[in-house]
């Protein structure tokens, strides 16, 4: 029987967003947000080890939540309490 | 006309990798292995050729440079023994799997511990299962040309897969010999430059490599893996058939033979001890005993249905060792007997006797060869656990070493 798609020699892909698939399922917990606390220092979007923090156009935080994995490293880092991490 | 020199089978390496016209070298020096950079150094600094040779802090990193440069489409080539290879291991492994046709020369030596620079194939054969072809050179001359025939085969596209390109270490690395330098117009003729089609370097259309592949499509790349590897064995033959054409001589392809039309009793072996063998076996022969010899040329992809075919009218077969399988056997020996008792097929099997010789550097004799004959004919049972130890110093042994 032949496949109907060209598989590939060895394991190689096009970089693309989520080549995984949406890892955010994987997690528990979820980032909720206070932007009355944020002073956009931007230490979120630093340790983010998945690179879903992304500034909005008034430089807060956003959290793309497809691919957050909710290891909690914002919540630990930021420096005025304004994210906090809850269960999904 | 091609030019004659001599030198050490290191420097044949370096030969070798240079006549291939290979673009990209990393190395890092280990004992016996430094010979081949150096004389690459030398060819570099003379002038006389000028491939990127980049320098690594380990012999992890060395392979992980050839391993980007050949996915990049670069011919690429390295050297490395014993523990440099360990070292590497993991990306061993990656390369194989990733299938890029670097060439490595290994200069089998033993590993530790007991600290030992000295000749013992345990080094490559514990890395059989890695996806990389493995070819045991017996001269000098052998190195040179399993190089050029390397690229050959690593580099078709139903192989595309990398190479170990193996010598002893001291009694082929170090030992001066004569080389043919073939001229560069039919090394040319015979290996164009490598075209990687399915993978380029373009900064605009990236691609990844390496990617996560979950158990959905694991199975699927180890099966073409496989397969390409059971490709090599048509494509080794053919790349051995083209050298003849080309060069005027040419080495077996998967195996040697050496006078084993009409042998009862066949010696098996890989790399430099078989020029003792063939020693052995012309002595025997003078003396009416019908011995032959089976080199295996190479041990991936390992020639079953060549084993099979030539030991079939053999009563007895004896399996030199370099190496040992702690807690096993020999590897070699257990490879051949699988070749030999597997599907039912043991009825008419030759007996199989393994022997352990030389392990790390000590010097097999061809008196010892020989002897291995009578050892054998008096062996009734065959099978594992029957490895006899060749040279062992018992007077030196602990008394519970004999204990049962």
């Amino acid at each position: 029987m032949k496949s109907k798609h060209k598989f590939p020699l060895h394991p190689m892909s096009k970089p693309i967003d989520g080549a995984m698939g949406k890892t955010g399922t994987w997690s528990t917990f979820k980032p909720v947000f206070d932007d009355k606390k944020c002073i956009k220092c931007g230490i979120c979007e630093i340790f983010c080890a998945e690179n879903c923090v992304v500034r909005d156009e008034n430089g807060y935080p956003d959290f793309l939540l497809d691919y957050c994995k909710g290891c909690g490293v914002c919540e630990v880092e930021c420096p005025t309490g304004a994210i906090e991490m809850v269960k999904k | 006309m091609p030019e004659v020199v001599i030198v050490t089978g290191n420097q044949a390496a370096a030969y070798g990798a240079k006549l291939s016209q290979v673009e990209v070298i990393s190395a890092y020096p280990i004992t016996p292995q430094t010979g081949v950079i150096e004389q690459i150094s030398d060819f570099i600094a003379e002038g006389s050729y000028n491939p990127e040779f980049i320098r690594v802090e380990s012999e992890h990193s060395v392979l992980a440079v050839c391993l980007g440069a050949s996915l990049a489409g670069a011919r690429t080539y390295t050297a490395t023994s014993a523990n440099g290879l360990l070292y590497a291991a993991e990306i061993l492994h990656w390369s194989g799997n990733a299938r890029v046709p670097i060439v490595m020369a290994i200069i089998n030596r033993g590993i530790t511990a007991g600290w030992n620079i000295w000749a013992d194939q345990t080094d490559s054969l514990s890395q059989r299962d890695s996806g990389w072809m493995q070819v045991y050179c017996e001269d000098a001359q052998e190195i040179v040309d399993a190089t050029i025939m390397g690229y050959k085969v690593a580099e078709n596209k139903k192989v595309l897969l990398p190479m170990m390109a193996c010598i002893d270490a001291f009694y082929v690395s170090h030992t001066f010999e004569p080389i043919t330098v073939h001229d560069q117009d039919l090394v040319d003729d015979y290996l164009p430059p490598y075209q990687r089609e399915h993978t380029v370097l373009d900064y605009d259309d990236p691609m990844t490599f390496g990617n996560i592949v979950d158990p959905n499509y694991y199975i699927e790349f180890k099966a073409l893996t496989h397969k390409a590897m059971e490709n090599a064995k048509k494509v080794i033959g053919e790349a051995d058939e083209e050298f003849k054409k080309q060069f005027g001589y040419s080495y077996g392809g998967l195996v040697e033979k050496y006078r084993l039309e009409d042998a009862e009793i066949i010696y098996v072996g890989l790399g430099s001890i078989c020029g003792n063998i063939k020693e052995a076996v012309d002595l025997a022969r003078q003396n009416g005993i019908n011995v032959g010899l089976l080199r295996l040329r190479f041990m991936r992809p390992f020639p079953f249905e060549t084993i099979r075919q030539e030991f079939k009218n053999a009563s007895h077969v004896v399996v030199l060792d370099k190496d040992i399988s702690l807690g096993m056997s020999g590897i070699v020996h257990s490879e051949v007997l699988s070749a030999l008792y597997s599907n039912g097929s043991s009825g008419d099997a030759p007996i199989v006797k393994g022997f352990f010789t030389g392990l790390g550097g000590r010097d097999v004799t061809i008196k010892e060869i020989y002897r291995m004959i009578d050892i054998t004919l008096k062996e009734k049972e065959s099978g594992l656990g029957l490895e006899s130890w060749i040279g062992l110093r018992e007077d030196e042994l602990p008394e519970d070493y004999f204990s049962k």
